[in-house]
Parts: C-alpha cells; sequence; structure tokens
C-alpha cells in the first residue's frame, strides 16, 4: 500500500492491494477504519455511565462526565485527564485523534476536565470516587517457571498459566468476597486484564483495594531469593487450599508436566531442589535424577517420575522439619499461582488500558475473556486488525457496530460482552439508583410530617 | 473547648462515664488554662515522636505495646485519674488544630494516633476491650448456631493457617463485612465468604482500629475547614502562634534538601557508593552499572536517595542517560524516562519535590520478579545477604551479629550493625534512613581525611 492510495477520509477506505503486505499486524491506517467502523462507542458509554442514562430522576446525568480516560498517540503523546460529557464527544474525540491506546481511569469529584478550577491549598478537592477494582496480569512476571518463551511472547504452553489464574482469582472474587460484575479482558499481547464492576467494588478505597491485593499475594519473589513461595503454619487458608484442589494441582500435575516438564534437565530441576530447605533431601533426589540423566523415558514422562519421586520422598521426611510440611504445595504454588500486579490494584487514579482496544504491537482487538469458558480461549486466534479490515473488504461495508451475530469475527465477542457482562450489570445498576432514588425522596416526605 | 485565663479550672464534671481510652469521638466542653494548652500538646507530641520512632525502628508488635506504656506513664501521667484524663483529651484536640493545616501534616498525626490507639487498646483487658468496641456502636452480630456450624470446619483452618493450636480457636465470632477489616483480609487472618470476613474476638483490635482511623481521618478535615474559616484568624494573637510553632519543631530530617555532608558530583559517583551507601542503594547501584537498566520500584529507590545525597538534576539526567542508553538507547531514553526524573526533582506534573524514602517504607515495599529494590535485609535469601555483606567487608563475626537481627526481623538494627562494622564506630541513634547512613557515613570519612576525596 503505498502513500498514494491512501484516503484520509475514514468512510471511504477500500484498500486496492487485495492481499497487502503486512509487516506487522499494526498500522495507522487499520486503526483509523477500527476506530472508524467497529469500535464499539455505545457499549463502551453504557457500561461506564452504570445505569446513569438520564431516564429516570434518580439519575446522576454528569456522571459519565467525570470519568478520566487517557489516550496516547502516535509519537508517544501522552494526553491525560481527558472526559467526555457523552457518547459522542468521546466518539468525536476518539476519532479526530485515532489513539493508539485508550485509558480508562477513575470517576472523580468533579470533571477531570476543569479540575485546575478546584484546586486549593492544602485540601484537595479534585479527588477520585468511583473506580472499579481492577488486575492486571502479565505473563513476563512468569519468565522464572516457563521454558518455552520469554519476555513479551508468549504460545499455547505457557498461556494456560494465565487461564487458571483467571479461574483462581474469578472464583475467589465471587466466592469470598461476594462480587459479581466482573469482566476479563485480553491485554492483546501477553497477559489479562480484570474489572470488578460492582458499586461495592468502585467504592473501595485505596486501602481496601490493597487488602484485597495482598489476599491475593503468595509470591514473593525476585532473583535475589531461592524461596520465593513461603507457606507458613500448620494448614492452608481456605482460599489457598480449595484454589490448590480445586485447580492448581491438577494443573501443575497435568497440563504443566506436558507443556514444560520441569523436571527434564539439570537446570531446571536444581530450581526445584533450591526450594526444598532440606540439605539432606536434595543430596538424595539430586543423586537419583543424575543417576537417571540417561534414560530412555521422554521428557515429559521423566519430569513426571521425577515429580512422584519428590512426592514420596517429602511425604516420609515431613516430620522432620515443620518447613517441610508444606513444601510441596509451595512448589506447586511457585509455578502455577497467580501472580499480579499489586500496583495497579492498589489505587483508584490508576489508569488501565479499556477493553476492545487494539494492542500496537500484535494488532490484536482486547476482546473479553469469559472465565466460564477460558480453557478455550487462544491468544493467537485473536482478531487483528488486519484481519478485521480484510473482512470488511469481503464483506463490503455491512459491518457495523451493532452486529453481534457469530458470523463476523468481532461479534461473538461484541455479544458476549453485551449479554453476559453489560446486561444484568446495568439491571442491577437501575435496581440501585430506584431504590436508591425511593429511599431518598422517602426521607423527605418525613421531613414535611406533622 | 474554651481556652481561658483564669488561674483556677472550672470543675469539669463532663468527663463522666468515659473509659480509660477516650475515643475522641467529640470535643467536650471543658475550659482549659492557656499554659496547659500548649504544654498538654507538647507532652503528647513527645509520645507520639517517641511511638514513630520505635515504628521507624521496625519493633514489632509486643515491643510497640510494652514503649508505648512507658511513654504513656513517662510524660502522660498525673496523680489524678480524671485529671490524667482530661490531659488525654485536650491534648489530642489540641494537635488535631496543629495538624490538620496540610496533607502532609495530616497523615502523619493521622498514623501515629492510630498506632497509639491501636497499643493502647491491645494492652486492655477483654472485658475492657469488647465496652469500647461497644462505645463505637458497631453493629456487628456474632456468629451462631447453623451459621457457625458450616464454617466451624473452615475457621479451624484458618486458625491452624497461623499456628494457632486446636484449643486457640475462638468461640465467638463476629460477621463482618470485609471492607472494616482490610489489615485482617491483606494478611489472610480471616475467613471470607460472600464478602463477610469472620473476625475472632481476639481480632477485635483491627475492627475497632479502622473505625478510629476513619473517624479521625474525617475529623481532620472539618478540623482544618474550621481552623482556615474561621479560628486561625479568630486566634491569631492568642492560640494560632502557638500552634504554628508546634508542628515544626517534631518532625525528623527529610533530606529533600541535601545538607553539606551530601553534595556529590558525577565523576565521584563510583567510588563514593562503594565507600558511602548503605546496602540497599549499593545492590541498585551496581544492578544499574551491570545490567544498565532498572525496573521503576528501583528506580524510585535509588534516584530518590541520589538526590537527597546531592545528585543536581543535571547530573542525575546524565547518570541515568548514561547506562540506559547502553541497551534502550538514546531517544528511548529521552521519550520513557527522562520525565520521570524530572517529575522526581519537582520539574514537571504537579511538581512536588519527592522525598527519599526512609527505611520504613522500603523495608514495606513488596519487590517482584526482576525487582532490586526493598530492603536487603528482609528480601535477600540468607545466603545472597551473606555474599553482599561480605562484598562490603564484613567478617564472619560482624556477619553472625547482623543475621541474628535478621533472622528476629530487625531490619534496621542489621543495617546499623554493618554500619558500625564497616566504619568500626558505634551508631547510637540507629539507622532509619538510607541517607543518613551516607550522610553519617561521610562524616566519619571526612574527619578521618579531610582533603582526599572518599
Amino acid at each position: 500500500m503505498t502513500r498514494e492510495e491512501i484516503d484520509n477520509n475514514g468512510d471511504d477506505m477500500m484498500i486496492d492491494d487485495p492481499n497487502p503486505k503486512i509487516e506487522n499486524e499494526f498500522n495507522v491506517h487499520y486503526l483509523r477504519i477500527y476506530y472508524g467502523n467497529l469500535f464499539p462507542y455505545s457499549d463502551i458509554h453504557k457500561w461506564l455511565s452504570y445505569g446513569h442514562d438520564g431516564k429516570h430522576p434518580g439519575c446522576d446525568e454528569y456522571y459519565f462526565g467525570r470519568r478520566e480516560f487517557s489516550f496516547t498517540l502516535e509519537n508517544d503523546v501522552y494526553l491525560r485527564y481527558k472526559s467526555f460529557k457523552n457518547a459522542s464527544a468521546m466518539e468525536d474525540a476518539i476519532k479526530s485523534n485515532f489513539p493508539y491506546k485508550i485509558d480508562i481511569g477513575a470517576v472523580y469529584s468533579v470533571d477531570p476536565d476543569k479540575r485546575h478550577a478546584y484546586a486549593h491549598s492544602g485540601t484537595n478537592l479534585f479527588t477520585p470516587v468511583e473506580r472499579e477494582l481492577v488486575f492486571d496480569i502479565d505473563i513476563t512476571d512468569y519468565d522464572d517457571v516457563r521454558y518455552c518463551c520469554s519476555g513479551a511472547d508468549v504460545c499455547t504452553k505457557c498461556w494456560p498459566l494465565m487461564t487458571v489464574a483467571i479461574k483462581v482469582i474469578d472464583t475467589s472474587l465471587r466466592e469470598d468476597f461476594g462480587f459479581k460484575y466482573i469482566l476479563w479482558v485480553f491485554s492483546g499481547r501477553r497477559g489479562v486484564h480484570c474489572w470488578v464492576c460492582d458499586a461495592k467494588a468502585r467504592r473501595l478505597t485505596n486501602e481496601q483495594r490493597s487488602a484485597v491485593a495482598e489476599y491475593f499475594r503468595v509470591y514473593k519473589g525476585n532473583e535475589n531469593n531461592a524461596k520465593k513461595v513461603d507457606l507458613m503454619g500448620h494448614s492452608l487458608h481456605p482460599f489457598l487450599a480449595r484454589s490448590y484442589v480445586d485447580f492448581l494441582k491438577n494443573f501443575f500435575e497435568g497440563e504443566l508436566q506436558t507443556n514444560q516438564s520441569i523436571f527434564s534437565s539439570k537446570e531446571k530441576y536444581e530450581k526445584i531442589l533450591g526450594m526444598i530447605t532440606d540439605e539432606d533431601i536434595q543430596s538424595d533426589l539430586r543423586g537419583k535424577w543424575e543417576n537417571s540423566a540417561r534414560s530412555s523415558l521422554s521428557e515429559e514422562a521423566t519430569s513426571l517420575l521425577r515429580w512422584e519421586q519428590l512426592k514420596k520422598t517429602l511425604q516420609s521426611k515431613k516430620n522432620k522439619a515443620p518447613s517441610l510440611r508444606t513444601c510441596i504445595e509451595e512448589i506447586v504454588f511457585t509455578f502455577t499461582y497467580p501472580r499480579i500486579d499489586l500496583e495497579v490494584s492498589k489505587q483508584m487514579n490508576h489508569l488501565l488500558k479499556a477493553p476492545f482496544c487494539v494492542h500496537p504491537k500484535t494488532g490484536r482487538v482486547c476482546v473479553p475473556i469469559d472465565p466460564n469458558n477460558c480453557d478455550e480461549f487462544d491468544p493467537l486466534a485473536v482478531p487483528t486488525l488486519s484481519q478485521l479490515i480484510e473482512e470488511i473488504n469481503a464483506g463490503g461495508l455491512s459491518m457495523d457496530v451493532d452486529d453481534d451475530s457469530d458470523k463476523s469475527l468481532l461479534g461473538k465477542s461484541i455479544k458476549y460482552f453485551r449479554s453476559s457482562f453489560l446486561e444484568p450489570l446495568l439491571k442491577s445498576c437501575k435496581e440501585e439508583i430506584e431504590s436508591s432514588y425511593k429511599t431518598k425522596i422517602g426521607k423527605s416526605k418525613d421531613t414535611f410530617s406533622w | 473547648m474554651e481556652v481561658i485565663r483564669s488561674q483556677k479550672r472550672t470543675a469539669s464534671n463532663d468527663i463522666v462515664s468515659t473509659p480509660t481510652l477516650p475515643l475522641y469521638l467529640t470535643a467536650p466542653p471543658m475550659e482549659v488554662r492557656l499554659e496547659e494548652f500548649e504544654l498538654f500538646a507538647i507532652d503528647r507530641l513527645r509520645v507520639l515522636k517517641g511511638v514513630s520512632d520505635g515504628l521507624a525502628r521496625g519493633r514489632n508488635p509486643n515491643e510497640m505495646d510494652d514503649l508505648v506504656d512507658t511513654l504513656w506513664k513517662e510524660h502522660m501521667r498525673l496523680p489524678d485519674v480524671s485529671e490524667m484524663i482530661n490531659k488525654d483529651i485536650i491534648s489530642h484536640f489540641v494537635l488535631r488544630l496543629v495538624y490538620c493545616r496540610s496533607d502532609e501534616l495530616k497523615k502523619w498525626f493521622l498514623s501515629m494516633e492510630t498506632a497509639l490507639f491501636r497499643h493502647r487498646f491491645r494492652i486492655k483487658k477483654i472485658e475492657e476491650q469488647r465496652a469500647i468496641v461497644g462505645e463505637f456502636g458497631l453493629p456487628y452480630k456474632a456468629v451462631i448456631g447453623a451459621e457457625l456450624e458450616s464454617l466451624k470446619e473452615r475457621l479451624v483452618l484458618v486458625a491452624r493457617s497461623l499456628c494457632q493450636t486446636s484449643s486457640d480457636v475462638e468461640n465467638i465470632y463476629y460477621k463482618v463485612p470485609f471492607e472494616e477489616v482490610p489489615d485482617l483480609v491483606a494478611t489472610r487472618r480471616v475467613l471470607l465468604q460472600k464478602g463477610y470476613a469472620f473476625v475472632a474476638g481476639s481480632q477485635l483490635v483491627s475492627l475497632v482500629v479502622t473505625q478510629f482511623r476513619s473517624h479521625l481521618s474525617k475529623a481532620l478535615i472539618l478540623t482544618n475547614r474550621k481552623w482556615t474559616t474561621t479560628i486561625r484568624e479568630r486566634e491569631k494573637d492568642r492560640l494560632t502562634p502557638i500552634v504554628e510553632a508546634l508542628s515544626t519543631s517534631y518532625l525528623g530530617p527529610d533530606y529533600t534538601q541535601s545538607s553539606e555532608y551530601a553534595d556529590i558530583s558525577l565523576k565521584d559517583i563510583d567510588q563514593v557508593s562503594k565507600s558511602s551507601f548503605p546496602l540497599c542503594m549499593r545492590h541498585l547501584f551496581e544492578k544499574l552499572r551491570e545490567d544498565h537498566h532498572l525496573k521503576h520500584g528501583g528506580r524510585m529507590q535509588l534516584g530518590l536517595f541520589l538526590k537527597g545525597v546531592g545528585l543536581k538534576l543535571d547530573d542525575a539526567l546524565a547518570f541515568w542517560r548514561e547506562e540506559f542508553t547502553k541497551k534502550v538507547g538514546s531517544e528511548r531514553f529521552d521519550k520513557e524516562y527522562a520525565y520521570a526524573i524530572r517529575h522526581n526533582y519537582g520539574k514537571e506534573g504537579k511538581r512536588t519535590d519527592y522525598t527519599p524514602y526512609a527505611c520504613s517504607k522500603i523495608i514495606t515495599s513488596a519487590p517482584g520478579a526482576g525487582d532490586h529494590h526493598g530492603c536487603p535485609y528482609r528480601h535477600f535469601s540468607e545466603d545472597n545477604l551473606k555474599a553482599a555483606l561480605s562484598r562490603m567487608g564484613l567478617s564472619s563475626r560482624g556477619m553472625e551479629d547482623v543475621m541474628d537481627k535478621v533472622r528476629n526481623r530487625h531490619y534496621q538494627l542489621a543495617c546499623t550493625l554493618t554500619f558500625e562494622a564497616v566504619y568500626g564506630t558505634s551508631c547510637d541513634t540507629g539507622i532509619n534512613h538510607p541517607n543518613q547512613y551516607f550522610e553519617e557515613s561521610q562524616k566519619i570519612l571526612k574527619s578521618k581525611t579531610p582533603t582526599a576525596p572518599v
């Protein structure tokens, strides 16, 4: 595609070359088409309005306008504190800037646009008032336990780490914390984001968010410590026990072993031996495994066998020292338990990428993930910008934002977003608006009684 | 509260049914002599400063209980119990005026008063504690019957996960929304189900402290409003000067401005890192030289430290640029990292001149995969720590002493002992800030060789 062929009118994009050469999946012209035709503006607006659509007297019509957005433009220009009165203002701003990345921030006490008018010395009148409880899980934080990829790469062998993370966290958010309106989103390249949208969650203070994040924290590692998971105590907390029994144990002994064969080479198994605090047991196992180095078994079978040996040895010696009692679980947790980025969750004013953005490095759309079907999610099959553009070209301009049929690439995701997430959420928001309105009215009625 | 000049104080019959641990929910209608106004506040400030000191030295909760008990008896005791309670209340409300006036002052006061309350509460008997919980009017119900039965097995698991034996498992649990006990949730010390935490009787302190803190936080905002709108002007010849003087005298140095002992230039920096940096900063510095990169936590911790040590903005930019461009190239450095450095020096954004982190902050940070910040005494494995200490020149005897402190979680004392071993001198005040370590070290080295660069 040469420069002369490009027509900069966003409404009239037909790409002449039927097989455009794609060096990477992302370019700014595709992005314009995407934001011109496919980005679900009204769904995002409905979501972030949380029922304040002005159709009920209890609605706060300025609620959406107090939400902070940020745009990252081409050339890394970063625009913070953007806010929009309504959906069309948001749409216009996106269509005139074509941001490479859109982040969603908090709902503030006043319009972010107008924050300077409220700056006083000493006391800050511009403060965050509501914000979803969010989590960010990035597979690069697992680099010390995945052997197939490292850094920005991800494949079908290591992605299951994300799957199991989703299951553990999602279950706990619902069972332990009682949250219901949870959206999981693919981050576009190598991780997942989680948006907890219950009213209770949106009103949590920074201290409370920090508490939830710490509750989820188990892994405390970096290259300076050998044992990165320390499960003290005589038993596991019920949350950890449930995660272990329902998800982690089977994942470790099954899919993880198959994909990563974590015992199959000396370098790999030394790392695990380092987690056993007893030197004698370490040498015992080391001896066994060095001797069997030339066995004819496959990598996977070797790995499984060694795991069984390790378990047996630890079982028989576990009364030797209290720290050995939880050693097996610690090893499993080290390899499989979710590693969330605590800083993202702790502060209300932390920005997070919006769903349905496009990742600039991969061209993939940040689509929602269904936690009940997350085993089926394949990060390498997520629609890319160029695939979407091809689809438009193939079908003419019948692509339209309201299309949520299964026939289009993006349609399935939009349908899921609407029916499984947005609808139930909005229903409960409206109920809340109505009931708090009734309470308010009820109260003022009382003041008139005599 | 009414402040009067007369010598006699009118009888205060207003503090009738107060327990010995007031909650400071409302300012009582009392009259206070002007002299007491200031003196009571100063005594309480001594207590709060002692609390601050204890926390900075990483004292564990039991040690803090003892410390608070001692401080209270030393500064706040009076022969008459009701007079003692009056002093308690008066001094608290006076300090509210002093510390409501800026965000930084509020934050400090809130933390110290909450800690003071927490430890005073902990040493009370269980019946007194329950009475105090009642005072707050908290609506929590005890869990009984079938609900308790269905939870019992998991409650036992929680207790065992905290190394409590079966006989310790308690009989009374309160069902409380999880938001009210964030510290118990964060440390997984409670069972959670559908948004509720099941809090044992012995964990009441957490509930109460959260309430206390939340109430005081709101009260400080109101006090500030009253102060700025009416009190400050009205009292400008009487109370205002006292109030304004009280806050400046008791906060420790924050190292935002470097002192005469701390002023380094780029060419000295490698030398000085080996001779005067505390272990945490030396580690970060070495890693930066080695990897030509540091993650965010490390950049903040080391960057602010260097600022406190006297590295000027231009030198700082040159320093980080020199390293980072070896890995990410000059353009990316300018785009992604230079802004943050300027931000730290208060040249961007809201232009706050950020203060270098104290030990308490560094110790409680959470370095994750790929990070090198934090406190090595806390975050390194024993082997790695020993290796690092031996590179600093510690003998095996000296190392044993340090490791002993580490095993008992006295991380700042470990650092102090390291300091003492490296420089062959004692450090009575103890290390509670990396920049303090640096300045003390420079003092010693300069006094030994006054003209040579150290």
